[in-house]
């Protein structure tokens, strides 16, 4: 009698994950694969690819808040399998938005009674809140014009140079022209006196932004206003005022409380700020807000009978998961005006450390204001041996992601650096990046500019030239960046 | 020398989270606090609020996921700090994108290589893919007639009136007539022959859908292909269709491997699938798949120099979470083929055995057909004593939501309930449903015709009280209840 099993039909399931066959077969990348694997391994293998992720806390590019409290992880987690859009199956949920859309009008000083209820809506990021202002502009622009019969195809937007690109999107994917303000050097942002006299009858509004993506800077919303309500005076165009407060809008009521640029302002009809910025909120919440009823169209409002009940619904998104949403409501009660406050307050100190600290180098210009959202932005005085990319390469190799990039017409000749202060970047992390930054600046200076490696490998003068260590990294580190960059190619023609 | 510190003084921290005053006072509404509160008190305040929000597992209205393996939540977690368009900081993710993009495109039999170049992107539902496609479709058509010199300004979709409302959203924002093919009783998808009728030379394209919300019924894409072949040669208009398969994308490749309905026609140029429905993966990511690179035009393509690297990108959304594009991977390479399909079999077992219990209750016409996506819709032979909308509130009390809406026009005199069978609704919630309808049903019959209801009140108005059944107070709550919801959603979108 045989007792025993033959080795091979241990059962599969008893294999630790990296004793399993599974992390030596190759992973599917463009097809199905026939089978399913253990969850085990699903979990382990997408785990360590992601390794190789950056990290997101480290990712000094962006704006996104990169960290919530642990309470708040586990609202998240809870609401996570919530399709928003089932306002009512999930009322509560529901409730909740329109709280936050009442606590932020009321934060911008939209003009309402004591009961009124606020005209706004939660969308998935500044983007989406843009094109619904935009397109609420374009439909009011629309029936003035064929009220008075005029002719209605080109419709245009007056903005700064300096503008994110969701503008661009809006235009081009929604048929307005944009008129941008080229911007000069020095002077950043969108000039309300340009702006003005750039204005005309197929204008549907002009937008200003509180907080510029390049330097963090707030444009005079105000200027901009009385020079325009002069202009409708003369024109009788109307013509009304967006406020691109993404970044702006959760800074300015904290620590400016008495610079006007929201609806204290008569002619801003609509503003629109990230809730995944300075909200304090992950990735995926925007808010738009407008003036009055009269501001949206009702004919852009739908009102379905979907999944059984009546729902009004003005976003271009439809079902989206609901967890950013109570994640908003969550930080407006945790925190109140005065944890924002601090908080922002924290921020802007933390970005004093970090420019006192990049100043006392003497190697860069600091190109933002103090005075704005909470960044960075720096260039070196001299860039003719190295240039900021280089810094922001290897700026990676300690794991911090600090991106460069040119500015706008007419400063394309001006490339920064910009590091924005989120506000999980203590001081101690601002004191490191700066340690970090003047190592590099050292080892900079001991490397040949790129100009003169050229002139030294010229094959007439067959000078063997001798490597040093630190030059044989940078090689590694070009060709791996080309690989990347390569890598990326085949991303083309997906998006 | 006093030593004892007064009662008020209590360290506010010592006391656990309901008896603090967090619980005894009002939570802000309009305005944001003046002060902070402890984040304990925070997370209890809200979490228990949102206890009488729905269950999402007993919503039976939704074809979005409710549930996925506690290993997928883990990784969802650990991206819940990634902003997914940070293309050049998490390269990985990006790469796991153009994984799904591919393996959904093979999974449609795009005509394309297995060296990674199908042409797609993920969104944030169908919703958005269709607005992309739709957007694809319009620049196209208008490049086409500016070549010809003919106008350019009023362009069409054809579609049924079964259509999602994204269609009309589409068609209201981006300046594009919707010429609806009506529906009739009992044929509730699009007529592709009425369809091709209804095509001249503004269509932009022909939208089928594949698991229509209505019925689950997939419509005949094929026919319509062929049909709009013929048109075409003789018009040499060369309209295209776009299939929108929210639904039946990740159903009829696993169930109906021989329904020719996606790239094996040669019109189809795009299709959009929900990622979240029956794609497996929490509300938050649609795709759209493109045939070629001709079909998308590169002018509505952006290179932007955002955040410090090139990145191109056609989407509406910009900055969003990361978390279900990675768990959309983790469903794919986790269930591979055989997965997803012995989970859609499961699915089409389930709404079979739900078919036939309501069946068997001799009061419901099964709406729905047999072939199309796992889902039940029924509606009530007699409707003169109650209604389905009344069925739909009963069933509540028990837990379950199950919606109930009319029909589009023109059939807008049907009524149905509708069902959702998910991957996470088990034969043994099946049977419970069953039963639980069954109870409802018997307690309508035991009720008097509406007739002796309608008196009841009005001999309540003349100040005698006539005594109200528990079930009738009940009712009264309810449908109270309701109107107070639905007035304060109006205004806020």
């Amino acid at each position: 009698m045989v007792l025993s099993k033959a080795a091979s039909q241990s059962d599969v399931s008893v294999h630790s994950t990296f004793a399993s066959r599974y992390v030596r077969h190759s992973l599917p990348r463009y097809k199905m694969s026939e089978n399913s694997i253990p969850k085990e391994a699903a979990y382990q293998i997408i785990n360590d690819e992601l390794m190789l992720d950056g990290n997101p806390r480290l990712n000094l590019a962006s704006f996104v808040t990169t960290w919530m409290e642990p309470e708040c992880d586990r609202l998240v987690m809870t609401a996570i399998n919530k399709n928003y859009v089932d306002m009512d199956e999930y009322p509560v949920t529901t409730e909740l938005q329109n709280r936050c859309v009442n606590i932020i009008a009321h934060l911008f000083n939209a003009p309402l009674g004591d009961d009124e209820t606020a005209v706004g809506v939660g969308t998935v990021g500044s983007s989406e809140a843009i094109m619904l202002a935009g397109l609420a502009f374009k439909r009011k622009w629309q029936n003035k014009m064929k009220e008075l019969g005029k002719p209605h195809d080109k419709p245009n937007i007056v903005t700064g140079a300096n503008v994110q690109v969701c503008w661009e999107k809006f235009a081009r994917y929604f048929e307005v022209e944009l008129k941008e303000v080229k911007l000069t050097e020095g002077y950043y942002v969108m000039d309300p006196d340009k702006a003005v006299e750039m204005v005309d009858e197929n204008t549907i509004c002009v937008a200003a932004i509180l907080g510029s993506t390049l330097n963090g800077e707030f444009e005079d919303v105000k200027r901009l206003n009385d020079l325009l309500l002069e202009k409708n005076k003369q024109t009788g165009w109307d013509t009304p005022i967006h406020v691109d407060a993404a970044s702006g809008g959760f800074i300015a009521p904290f620590l400016y409380p008495e610079l006007e640029w929201d609806f204290r302002l008569p002619l801003v009809k609509s503003i629109n700020v990230s809730g995944h910025k300075y909200g304090l909120v992950y990735a995926g919440i925007g808010w738009a807000i407008w003036r009055t009823k009269d501001d949206l169209p009702d004919e852009l409002i739908f009102h379905i009978n979907y999944l059984g009940s009546d729902q009004p619904t003005f976003t271009l998104n439809f079902s989206k998961g609901s967890s950013q949403i109570i994640a908003q409501y969550y930080q407006l009660i945790r925190l109140g005006y005065e944890g924002y406050r601090n908080i922002m307050e924290n921020c802007q100190e933390n970005a004093m450390v970090l420019k006192e600290g990049l100043e006392k180098t003497g190697r860069f210009t600091i190109v933002s204001k103090d005075h704005g959202v909470p960044l960075v932005a720096f260039s070196l005085k001299d860039n003719s041996r190295h240039n900021e990319f280089e810094i922001s390469d290897m700026l990676r190799r300690y794991g911090w992601i600090v991106p460069a990039y040119t500015m706008p017409p007419d400063a394309q000749h001006i490339t920064v650096l910009r590091v924005v202060i989120r506000e999980d970047f203590s001081r101690t992390l601002a004191e490191r990046l700066v340690l970090d930054i003047e190592k590099i600046m050292h080892e900079l200076d001991t490397i040949p500019s790129r100009v003169t490696e050229k002139i030294t490998t010229d094959e007439e003068h067959a000078v063997v030239v001798k490597k040093t260590a630190l030059e044989v990294q940078r090689e590694i580190t070009d060709a791996w960046k080309k690989m990347v960059a390569d890598h990326k190619k085949k991303t083309k023609g997906v998006c | 020398m006093v030593l004892s510190k007064t009662a008020g003084d209590a360290d506010e921290n010592l006391r656990c989270t309901f008896a603090s005053r967090y619980a005894c006072s009002s939570l802000p509404r309009l305005k944001i606090p003046e002060g902070s509160m402890p984040k304990e008190a925070a997370y209890q305040i809200v979490k228990d609020e949102l206890m009488l929000d729905g269950n999402p597992r007993l919503n039976l209205a939704s074809f979005v996921t409710t549930w996925m393996e506690p290993e997928c939540d883990q990784l969802i977690m650990a991206a819940i700090n990634k902003n997914y368009v940070d293309m050049d900081e998490y390269p990985v993710t990006t790469e796991l994108q153009n994984r799904c993009v591919n393996i959904i495109a093979h999974l449609f039999h795009a005509p394309v290589g297995d060296d990674g170049t199908a042409l797609g992107v993920g969104t944030v539902g169908s919703s958005e893919a269709i607005m992309l496609a739709g957007l694809a479709f319009k620049r196209k058509w208008q490049a086409k007639m500016k070549l010809m010199g003919k106008p350019f300004t009023n362009p069409n979709i054809v579609t049924g009136a079964n259509v999602q409302v994204c269609w009309e959203k589409f068609g209201r924002y981006f300046d594009v007539e919707l010429k609806e093919v009506k529906l009739r009783e009992g044929y509730y998808t699009m007529d592709a022959g009425e369809a091709v009728e209804l095509v001249d030379e503004n269509t932009i394209c022909v939208a089928a859908i594949l698991g229509s919300t209505l019925t689950g019924e997939f419509e005949d894409v094929k026919l319509l292909n062929e049909l709009l072949t013929k048109k075409n040669e003789e018009t040499g208009w060369d309209t295209p269709i776009h299939v929108d398969a929210a639904s039946g994308g990740f159903v009829a490749p696993f169930v109906y491997p021989d329904l020719e309905w996606d790239f094996r026609l040669p019109l189809v140029k795009s299709i959009n699938v929900s990622g979240h429905k029956y794609g497996l993966v929490y509300a938050g990511v649609g795709w759209v798949v493109w045939r070629s690179h001709h079909d998308l035009p590169d002018d509505l393509v952006f290179h932007i120099n955002y955040l410090g690297s090139d990145q191109p990108t056609f989407t509406l959304n910009f900055s969003k979470g990361s978390s279900q594009i990675i768990a959309q991977y983790y469903q794919f390479i986790r269930l591979g083929f055989e997965g997803y399909k012995s989970i859609m079999e499961n699915c089409m077992q389930n709404a079979k055995i739900l078919k036939e219990g309501i069946a068997k209750t001799g009061r419901f016409d099964i709406v729905s057909k047999d072939v199309g996506v796992p889902v039940v819709a029924f509606s009530l032979k007699d409707s003169t004593n109650y209604t389905v909308f009344q069925i739909s509130e009963s069933l509540r009390r028990f837990g379950w939501i199950v919606p109930a809406y009319t029909m589009p026009p023109n059939a807008e005199h049907v009524a149905v309930l509708r069902i959702v069978v998910r991957e996470d609704f088990s034969h043994t919630l099946a049977e419970r449903l069953i039963s639980d309808m069954e109870k409802v049903v018997k307690e309508f019959d035991a009720m008097p015709p509406r007739a002796a209801v309608k008196e009841a009140h009005v001999t309540a108005d003349d100040g005698k009280r006539s005594e109200k059944s528990v079930l009738e107070v009940q009712r009264d709550v309810f449908s109270y209840w309701r109107r107070i919801s639905d007035k304060k959603s109006s205004g806020v979108c």
